[in-house]
């Protein structure tokens, strides 16, 4: 019977691979969303930090034990900035391929010589 | 009075807050610049920016005199002891960031209120947003909140990176926004690895913990650590992270090119805090962990900045490769890890620091008078000030180069003096003096195609030439570079001041932790179990 | 040595024309440029004039053998301090750079062409005199450097006069990049040697200098300083520079390009003879330098036809002799080489003035075009004999004198591996040469037939103010040569005493010395080089030669040509513009970096804390994730698939945090994941459907591998942490949370109270992304396709009857749930951020029930600029909230709390913290309501042209 801390570790580990691999794509869209794939895992992973406890929320007078608090609320920050720089991005690629007729990432290298 | 010096650390934070929450309340020009109401709007939004951009310069001045004496301001937000609260510490280096930010932004609004301002929404409001991470991010003294003062300095960078919209900028915007993203996911697993090892969170504590841990745990510490210098060195241009630098700088409108100026030194302070001071020479096991990969990273920066400055085809975008040698050199003076250095180094930033936003702002103010050739390095019609602003390019171009008697020499000569007694001063002489060649190459090709080859069969463009206000921007960066090496002998007292100030952890953990200082147990062996006093 | 007190005048003498001059000039040429266009010429003068009566005033006290000092710290930590020193050497110098700075700019007065900005002209004369003054009469070593390279700049600058001529341009960054390189170099010498003798200035150094030839460092220190003396005074092989510099109006070129500037690396040899001189080292390299220097520089002379270029090619040469006079390990020597650099400064200056003149009257500077002008121009012909006389060093001139004494030591003198015989051989050639071109300079000019076809015809006398400075300077070589002792003889010993920093040995400087082998090497010389010209006239024909071969400026030009190409390659290798190798850089370092610690010795292991044992529902959910994981893989360009994909792994992540206790996480990241795939649905609608397959197979192995790396690393990572203990400052809350900070639900505490201010700045970066999207969107229309892939309508445009029934239904309900959550968050799962996200979403099915337009119009969102004001609010209650407990003397954000008890509601928990909550809410609406309505609005079909601004 595989152990709690096994499958979170590995199953972080996974959704990091995919996400990096998607990030790695020539594609606005794709590299989103492999950025929020790669977000899930990284706050799973502070979220992990804490170390595992089964039922033993953080709040006072319900149960016997308390999981690490802090990392939670960490991990609720770092949700929240997330969430943010998400809908921001997602709206920069519209834009982006809105201006420049295609939703792929790379530029000409000569692209910051044309006056702008 | 006493009161106010009692707050001014969250000052510095909460002032730009404020003005950038009126300005969101007060509104924009919404897109109707001739009506009535957005006109009016805009030149509120201009005093009211203006106004708090000067105030800032006074306040930050103000925490350089109180920091100057030695003691460290710190404010223990909500009230709650360090380290279980959050603490903003303002040390020497602090105030000085801090000075540094005020000097760069409010030219840089100034400029933007000629015109740029108004090329897109909100921008005094995300300026203002910007210079608040900035400030939230010198003063913090807690990591977490750092990471958090970075994102608001980020997202607000991403917002101003675009103001102005257009082709390239955005491309450039979605490269930035990208790896910044990836950045940030780096920096909340280093400092998740970091909170799971030590326990805590606050930089004078995890001065202290990160000692404490032996040598067989200390693995993944130092790949916090390593990591979070990529994140750093990223937002500072290292290699090889650097290549998003010169794309983005030169895309960006110059007012926000120059704010970023200071964007690159926040890497740098990053990593003056954690891998100079946490890391330091004092941390056990993990003492000194990246410097031996700092050293060589940062020298090839440098070389690489200059090449890069070498073969650019346009003003603005070898003025964005110089940013990233200047950043090459600083992190060369910060690996030597000897106070002296440090000093040389601190002072040589802030002299690159300000002479490049003054170039970045020059660059416009050509490319302005050149037609469509715009500040490309090619032939063209003569400009229609080439006195002046061919005075004062020499003057900037002189100063990066590290030619006499500007600051920039200055600056150089420190750091050869401060590595004469290192082990690699071979590499670091021949590094820095060859840059400084090879920018000097640079720069005198550039000067020359752009004052002196031009076919004067064309007529002068803009013949009017650039407005005072404009021009006074880009002066007063390059006069504060110049002043900067007439009153070299207090500016770099106060550097090494600094410097040692950072070097002495002890006093800085009784200032923050408080009398008892090294003796806190504020971490303890984690059982999930709450207080007896807690209800069941 | 006796020293003097303070003396300001020094300071004065370079700062005059540094600050006064230069501005004087460019103001009056700027001002005054139609009524007096000499006014810059007069004002140049007048400064120059002021400083050498300043210089002369202290001569006296210099000729009794004192050395005048004045100190003024500048940054004294390292040493750069404004020290400067008055001593023979530098009291010649001073005089040279004055006296002939002032005759050239008389003559540069007529020189000069009505076009020529004259202001700018007198300007950088000012400014480079300022430097070379500084050079000569600073004491603190660090300050002259700051003065050399401010002389590269000048002449810079000045090469660069007439920048619109292609070969100025090149002139000008040819000297730039030598010079200034050497004086990176030089830098570099200084400060090594600065750090052997423990100070920079001079008057300290100057004393030991054996200390400081037996230090180890002295050698590379010795080397770094020659190559910016030689770099400056162009010694083979960096001589390339100066005739490129021939480019510049032909007074720069007397002034600075054979008179004072390519002195300035004689003078620093001179300067530092005590410290460095005296060691073999020092005697090979300097005394070889100049004597190929001497040998090649008069050898090439003769072969040039541009007049300059002669000039240029013999100044070369002349350097070299000085410079292997100074290297000879003999006092005498330094006394000629002293006498020498006067005499050249003489007749050199006079004749590129010559040159000037026959340029400006004919129109051309080409021997083989210039001939039999002595008619025309007479008195320009005498004055041009006299001073090419002297430089070929004929009896009764100052340059024989000091090429006798040259002689005299080179019959002494043996360098390295070369005797004396070898060294007077190469001697006598180069004087031979130096006849050559002498004789060349004047026969082919004044002589040797007609003149043929000048660009200007009829060429005659210039004016008077051209000619005198040149009658002047020619008056001089045959005084001097008559009476040298009663001339410049007081001068040179002083200088010769300065030099060598000690009474130099008795001499005399005379014309007779009897017949002696001197005399019997110049008369050889003498002869062998009239033969040689005429040889080469008749026989040869000079003026079909072509120099052939490669040249030094061939290298440089090779050398710039291939380090631009090299830097414009390896820029566009790093630097692409490709995002993806950006990324796979960043990631490949991050790898690499990350793994460093763990490839030393004992890297930890697996810990021992106790494992939870999954239950097999925790099972199904980890094969799940994987499975999932696959799927968008594979499906990944199918858009639709891979975003609803994506949300399931939120999904899975979601039933981790409550698995594993951590209830609020949940709820956050449910409310989150439901924003914002509308978000990225809603975006999806304005992308194209599916990407495209673009990468090769190898990139995609390369990325696959990159990516199962970071897996591994992050995975083995967690591993390591979840399998150990940890202590931690958490216990603080748990004990804390309910006492001090009133709520009973730990998270909560921490984000409002303990560490509220991470929120504060939390909800900063969420407002911000909301105005950003408003700003980034602004003007923005796009033309959503009407139909989706599956030929499907996008809904929300139309209004479904059903959708908007149940939109009136949820509203109320969602504000209620909202207010429940908020309320309780204090205490349970729940709080700001979730009841924003709430009300959100709640508004945004208005959007969908309603469409755009009706929504707006509902909720006067007048384009997004009520939400804006909300971001506004919801900060500004935060801000306020926290600055409240300022009025309480407490620090930002401390909070305070009790527990009324109202009707209905029961006990209410009332903390400011509950205050400072609905400022995130407040600022979660508006924000969520300004990305959501922003893309809305900007997928609404136009009413108007885009107005994208760009």
């Amino acid at each position: 019977m595989p152990s709690m801390e096994f499958l979170l570790a590995t199953g972080i580990g996974w959704v990091v691979a995919v996400g990096l691999y998607l990030l790695l794509r020539g594609r606005s869209f794709t590299v989103v969303l492999g950025l929020s794939l790669l977000g899930y895992a990284v706050n799973v992973f502070i979220f992990a930090m804490g170390r595992v406890w089964s039922g033993a929320p953080p709040i006072l007078g319900v149960g016997e034990q308390l999981a690490d608090p802090l990392p939670q609320a960490l991990v609720l920050t770092a949700i929240v900035i997330g969430f943010a720089t998400t809908g921001f991005v997602i709206e920069l690629a519209l834009r982006s391929r809105h201006e420049n007729g295609s939703d792929q990432v790379d530029a000409r290298r000569d692209a910051g010589d044309l006056p702008s | 009075m006493s009161g106010l010096v009692a707050h001014l650390p969250v000052l510095a934070v909460l002032l730009p807050s404020l003005t950038a929450v009126l300005l969101l309340l007060i509104g924009d020009h919404g897109g109707d610049l001739h009506g009535g109401h957005g006109h009016r709007r805009v030149l509120w939004a201009r005093r009211l920016s203006l106004g708090s951009a000067a105030l800032g310069l006074l306040l930050a001045a103000w925490l350089v005199r109180e920091t100057a004496a030695g003691h460290l301001l710190v404010y223990r937000l909500g009230d709650w002891p360090a380290p279980f609260g959050i603490v903003l510490v303002v040390d020497r280096l602090g105030a000085l960031m801090l000075l540094l930010t005020a000097l760069v932004a409010l030219p840089a609004l100034w400029y933007a209120c000629g015109g740029w301002d108004v090329h897109g929404r909100y921008f005094h409001a995300i300026f203002q947003f910007q210079l608040m991470g900035l400030a939230g991010a010198f003063v913090t003294g807690d990591l977490f909140n750092l990471f958090v003062f970075f994102e608001v300095l980020l997202i607000a960078s991403y917002v101003l990176v675009v103001h102005g919209l257009g082709r390239e900028r955005l491309r450039a915007g979605v490269h930035y926004v990208v790896m910044n993203l990836f950045g940030s996911a780096l920096f909340l697993v280093g400092l998740a690895l970091l909170y799971a090892v030590t326990g805590t969170l606050n930089m004078a504590d995890l001065a202290l913990r990160v000692p404490r841990v032996a040598a067989g745990e200390a693995a993944p510490l130092q790949a916090a650590a390593l990591l979070l210098l990529v994140v750093f060195g990223f937002k500072a241009a290292l290699l090889p992270m650097s290549m998003w630098l010169p794309g983005t700088y030169a895309a960006a409108t110059a007012p926000v090119a120059a704010l970023f100026a200071i964007m690159t030194k926040v890497g740098v302070y990053a990593i003056v805090r954690v891998h100079g001071v946490i890391f330091g020479a004092d941390a056990g096991a993990s003492a000194w962990v990246v410097m031996p990969v700092l050293l060589p990273l940062a020298l090839a920066t440098c070389i690489v900045g200059a090449l890069g400055a070498l073969a650019a085809h346009s003003l603005q975008r070898l003025v964005a490769w110089l940013t990233v040698a200047s950043v090459g050199t600083v992190l060369a003076a910060l690996a030597l890890s000897d106070a002296a250095a440090w000093g040389a180094a601190l002072y040589y930033m802030s002299h690159s620091t300000l002479v490049v936003a003054g170039l970045f702002l020059l660059s416009e103010l050509v490319a302005a008078q050149r037609g469509d050739a715009a500040d490309r390095l090619v032939p063209a019609s003569p400009v229609a000030q080439p006195a002046l602003l061919g005075l004062m390019l020499l003057l900037a171009a002189a100063s990066v180069t590290g030619l006499p008697p500007l600051s920039g020499f200055i600056g150089k000569l420190m750091i050869l003096q401060a590595a004469s007694a290192h082990a690699q001063q071979a590499a670091v002489w021949s590094t820095v003096l060859a840059a400084g060649f090879l920018t000097l190459v640079g720069l005198a090709r550039a000067g020359s195609v752009l004052f002196w080859n031009v076919d004067t069969s064309q007529p002068r463009r803009g013949a009017s030439g650039a407005s005072p206000r404009l021009i006074g921007a880009a002066v007063w960066l390059l006069g504060a570079g110049v002043l900067m090496s007439l009153g070299a002998a207090p500016i770099q007292r106060y550097t090494d001041a600094a410097a040692m100030q950072l070097k002495d952890r002890a006093g800085y953990a009784r200032a923050v932790l408080g009398p008892q200082g090294e003796a806190t147990d504020s971490a303890r062996p984690y059982q999930g179990r709450a207080a007896p006093g807690a209800p069941r | 040595m006796a020293w003097r007190p303070d003396m300001p005048t020094l300071p004065l003498i370079v700062l005059l024309p540094l600050l006064l001059g230069t501005t004087a000039c460019l103001w009056l040429g700027h001002r005054a440029a139609q009524r007096w266009p000499q006014a810059p010429a007069w004002a140049a003068a007048a400064v120059t004039a002021l400083a050498l009566l300043l210089l002369s005033r202290e001569a006296p006290a210099v000729f009794a053998g004192q050395t005048l000092l004045v100190q003024q710290p500048w940054v004294p930590a390292i040493g750069l301090d404004a020290n400067f020193r008055l001593d023979g050497l530098a009291l010649m110098f001073g005089w040279m750079i004055t006296v002939i700075g002032l005759l050239v700019i008389l003559y540069a007065a007529y020189y000069l062409g009505p076009e020529d900005p004259k202001g700018r002209f007198y300007a950088l004369m000012m400014l480079f005199m300022a430097a070379m003054l500084g050079v000569v009469l600073s004491d603190n070593l660090l300050l002259l450097v700051v003065f050399w390279e401010l002389t590269s700049v000048s002449s810079f600058l000045l090469v660069g006069y007439w920048g619109h001529r292609a070969e100025a341009r090149a002139g000008a960054r040819m000297a730039l990049t030598v010079t200034g390189g050497g004086g990176l170099a030089l830098l570099a010498g200084i400060v090594l040697l600065g750090q052997i003798a423990g100070t920079y200035d001079l008057s300290a150094m100057l004393g030991q200098g054996p200390a400081i030839r037996d230090d180890p460092r002295y050698p590379a220190a010795l080397l770094l300083i020659l190559l910016g003396c030689f770099t400056k005074s162009a010694q083979v092989p960096f001589h390339f520079w100066l005739p490129e510099a021939m480019a510049a109006p032909t007074p720069v070129s007397a002034y600075l390009h054979s008179a004072t500037m390519v002195k300035a690396g004689v003078f620093l040899l001179a300067r530092l003879y005590p410290v460095l001189g005296g060691s073999a080292l020092f005697e090979v390299l300097v005394a070889g330098a100049g004597l190929a220097t001497m040998l090649f520089g008069a050898y090439v002379a003769v072969f040039k036809h541009d007049l300059k270029g002669l000039l240029a090619y013999s100044t070369i040469s002349h350097l070299g002799l000085i410079v292997f006079l100074i290297g000879l390990d003999s006092p005498l020597s330094a006394v000629a080489a002293v006498f020498h650099i006067l005499n050249h400064a003489t007749f050199k200056a006079a004749l590129f003035m010559t040159a000037g003149i026959i340029d400006h009257e004919t129109g051309t500077r080409d021997m083989r075009r210039l001939a039999g002008l002595l008619r025309p121009m007479p008195w320009t012909a005498t004055l041009a004999m006299i001073a090419a006389a002297a430089m070929a060093g004929v009896p009764l001139l100052n340059g024989f004198l000091s090429k006798e004494m040259m002689f005299d030591e080179s019959l002494r003198s043996r360098i390295g591996p070369l005797g004396s015989n070898v060294v007077v051989v190469l001697v006598a050639l180069a004087a031979t040469c130096s006849v050559a071109y002498s004789l060349r300079f004047i026969h082919d000019v004044f002589f040797n037939g007609e003149p043929r076809d000048l660009p200007k015809p009829h060429p005659h006398e210039p004016p008077l103010f051209m000619k005198l400075p040149v009658g002047l300077l020619a008056a001089t070589c045959v005084l001097v040569g008559v009476l040298p002792a009663l001339t410049l003889g007081p001068l040179v010993h002083v200088a010769a005493a300065a030099l060598l920093g000690a009474e130099p040995p008795p001499y005399k400087l005379a014309i007779w010395h009897g017949i002696n082998a001197p005399l019997v090497m110049s008369a050889v010389a003498m002869a062998c080089g009239v033969l040689l010209y005429f040889a080469l006239q008749r026989g040869y024909n000079l003026h079909l030669h072509h120099p052939r071969g490669w040249t030094g400026r061939l290298l440089y030009t090779h050398a710039v040509d291939g380090l631009m190409s090299l830097a414009g390659r390896l820029t566009a290798r790093v630097e692409n513009g490709s995002l993806q190798s950006y990324l796979a850089w960043m990631l490949a370092a991050a790898l690499l970096l990350g793994a460093l610690p763990f490839l030393g010795g004992e890297a930890p292991g697996t810990g021992a804390r106790a494992r939870l044992p999954a239950p097999p529902l925790a099972v199904a959910v980890w094969l799940l994730l994987i499975a999932v994981g696959v799927a968008v893989l594979r499906v990944q360009r199918h858009r639709h698939l891979a975003v609803v994909l994506a949300g399931a792994v939120g999904l899975v992540a979601s039933t981790t945090f409550i698995a594993l206790s951590a209830p609020d996480l949940a709820l956050t990241q449910l409310s989150v994941d439901v924003v914002s795939t509308v978000l990225l649905l809603m975006g999806l609608a304005l992308l194209p459907q599916s990407s495209p397959r673009e990468s090769s197979p190898a990139r995609r192995w390369r990325d696959a591998g990159l990516a199962a790396l970071g897996g591994l690393g992050i995975a083995w990572l967690s591993w390591l942490m979840l399998t150990r203990d940890f202590s931690s400052i958490s216990w603080y809350f748990l004990e804390q949370s309910l006492p001090l900070g009133g709520g009973s639900n730990v998270v909560n505490v921490i984000l409002v109270d303990f560490r509220g201010y991470d929120t504060f700045g939390e909800i900063t970066v969420l407002g911000i992304a909301g105005v950003g999207v408003l700003a980034l969107l602004d003007g923005l229309r796009l033309r959503r396709p009407e139909l989706d892939p599956q030929g499907r309508a996008w809904s929300y445009a139309g209004e479904p009857l059903l959708l908007r029934s149940a939109a009136r239904l949820v509203l109320p309900m969602a504000l209620l749930v909202a207010a429940y959550i908020f309320w309780r968050g204090h205490n349970r799962p729940g709080g700001g951020f979730i009841a924003g996200l709430v009300v959100a979403v709640a508004l945004v099915l208005q959007y969908m029930a309603l469409g755009q337009q009706r929504a707006d119009q509902l909720l006067h969102a007048q384009a997004g600029r009520r939400f804006v004001r909300w971001v506004g609010i919801g900060l500004g209650i935060a801000w306020l909230t926290g600055a409240g407990a300022w009025l309480f003397g407490k620090p930002f954000l401390t909070s305070a709390h009790g527990h009324p008890h109202l009707p209905l509601l029961g006990e209410v928990p009332l903390a400011t913290a509950a205050l400072f909550d609905l400022g995130v809410f407040v600022t979660v609406v508006g924000a969520t309501l300004l990305m959501l309505s922003m893309l809305g609005a900007a997928s609404r079909p136009a009413p108007r042209p885009a107005e994208g601004r760009s």
